[in-house]
């Protein structure tokens, strides 16, 4: 007699566990959860101030959560020694709000920054390492010529692009999104929506994005989960998001000022 | 209502206390950090020479003109006290005594406090505030490796020399002084300077300098990388950057000369 086979467990390429974190008396993360799976887009949508960026920082371990783990291909972010987090963090890529941009160097080397002075990876010639810069480029729309600018010329789009093109230049496993249309005009917005759809597909990564802008959210995500007061409190896909029934997130997709969400007025 | 101003008065004094020994124990930790970063690989040379470069071979105009002014004024002052007997053999040796031990040391740090320590707060507070340095670290490079320990190591090896050419620009200034306006015997002001320079005064000046160089850096450093709250994060660290400097190199300078002197 054979017992019949279990089915195979679903891991999660991210899982986060019962997420606190606190400033002083601010709390920011209160009891966060989310679960990610491989070759997912997750948009989490939320208010400024709702904890979003703070959860994409314990992600990266760059803020260490007061309690919870972050679990990444089963090991734990949080508890991990600095070699396991040096580790996780290799398999992430991060596109920052500002883009985050070295202004010390040029186009070119802030894009193979990884290559050229990462440590655990292959360090390879600096010829080469702008060959691949230059093909990131492009794989981002700009052409080879922006490549000696420093970054200070280029338009705030443009950052972005080479922004971009940096997180992706390590073919990373998990793309972080930090309000990636944040300062853009709709239809450069729309550009890097379709750009990071596009790169996302193209290294087969897990994507986790954080916004508060609608049109972004339902073009970038297979999944969406709305955040408020530092708890998930509702994940649905990107066509339920318009009629979830959920009053709180009816309110914010719709941009209502009238409703269950209050907006902070007084500092805490 | 007198017992309300009063606690509100204690309170206010309480709170800076625990400030300051917080930031205290931040830098320490801070300092530690850095210090142990310095023996662990990886190494940036490039970033080392570009700091190298910046912090050094950049303050050569500053330093230089401190220092020969600094030696012009103590020749002209010290021409008021001497008796004309005494003059050629006092004067050179004021200036190349006081230059070597102390004013070339101590001004010329405190110039480069200004210029240097300023500059490293403001590129890294701006840096800290634009998630530049967060960025660095989800490429897989450490920010204190990258950024501090070069600025670090600059301090310590290019201090020393800076001092040394303000030592030698400074005894020139005093030089110059003495034989244009003093009209005091220009082979006999050398001989008397050479005379007067002893090795030990010089590497005590030397040794100040790399104390000085490494203090200048590491505030720098560490005000710009703890600077939060945008524009106005950056000023309040660039000041904090240049006034804790300046303070510490007056109170180390005064224990670094007494452990010198006591030797």
């Amino acid at each position: 007699m054979s017992t019949p086979p279990s089915p195979a467990p679903v891991t999660l390429k991210i899982k986060a566990e019962g997420l606190k974190k606190s400033f002083g008396r601010k709390v920011v993360l209160n009891g966060f959860e989310i679960g990610v799976s491989a070759a997912e887009s997750l948009v989490i949508i939320g208010g400024s101030g709702s904890g979003k960026s703070v959860f994409l920082k314990c992600l990266l371990g760059l803020i260490k959560p007061d309690a919870g783990a972050i679990l990444i291909d089963g090991e734990d972010m949080v508890s991990g020694d600095k070699t396991t987090r040096e580790r996780l963090r290799r398999k992430m890529g991060m596109l920052f709000q500002g883009g985050a941009l070295f202004d010390s160097l040029t186009v070119w080397e802030n894009v193979a920054f990884a290559l050229n002075e990462g440590v655990g990876r292959r360090r390879i010639a600096r010829a080469h390492s702008r060959e691949i810069a230059i093909e990131k480029l492009r794989s981002v729309g700009l052409a080879e010529d922006v490549a000696d600018l420093s970054p200070a010329e280029l338009s705030g789009g443009m950052q972005k692009r080479v922004a971009l093109a940096r997180a992706i230049a390590p073919d990373p496993e998990i793309l972080l999104f930090d309000e990636p249309t944040t300062g853009l005009d709709p239809i450069m917005a729309d550009t890097i929506n379709n750009l990071i759809v596009s790169s996302v597909q193209t290294l087969g990564a897990t994507a986790v994005s954080i916004t508060h802008d609608m049109a972004s959210a339902r073009k970038i995500a297979t999944r969406i989960a709305m955040l408020y007061q530092g708890k998930i409190i509702w994940e649905g896909t990107p066509a339920e998001v318009e009629n979830s029934g959920d009053p709180y997130v009816d309110q914010f997709v719709h941009g209502r000022s009238e409703g269950p969400i209050q907006l902070q007025v007084r500092a805490l | 209502m007198h017992a309300v101003t009063m606690i509100d008065f204690l309170s206010s004094i309480g709170r800076r206390l625990l400030d300051l020994f917080a930031i205290a124990g931040r830098l320490a930790l801070f300092v530690m950090s850095a210090l142990s970063h310095c023996f662990r690989p990886p190494f940036y040379f490039r970033n080392l020479l570009k700091q190298f470069w910046t912090i050094g071979y950049n303050s050569l105009p500053v330093v230089g003109l401190t220092a020969v002014f600094t030696g012009a004024v103590l020749a002209l002052q010290a021409s008021v006290g001497f008796s004309k007997l005494t003059a050629p053999s006092a004067i050179p040796m004021l200036v190349v005594v006081s230059m070597t031990r102390e004013l070339g040391p101590v001004i010329a740090s405190l110039m480069v406090a200004g210029r240097v320590g300023a500059a490293i707060a403001a590129e890294l507070g701006t840096m800290r505030v634009t998630e530049q340095i967060d960025a660095l670290d989800t490429l897989a490079t450490n920010p204190m490796k990258y950024l501090v320990v070069p600025r670090v190591l600059a301090g310590l090896f290019m201090m020393p020399l800076l001092i040394l050419v303000a030592d030698v620009v400074g005894v020139m200034g005093g030089f110059v002084v003495s034989s244009t306006i003093l009209n005091l015997n220009e082979s006999a002001y050398l001989i008397n300077t050479i005379n007067n320079l002893h090795m030990k005064d010089i590497v005590s000046g030397l040794v100040k300098a790399a104390v000085f160089g490494v203090i200048i850096t590491l505030l720098g450093c560490f005000n710009g990388y703890q600077s939060k709250g945008g524009a106005q994060g950056v000023g309040a660290a660039t000041t904090n950057a240049v006034v804790y400097a300046s303070v510490l190199i007056l109170f180390f300078d005064y224990f670094l000369t007494e452990l010198f002197l006591n030797q």
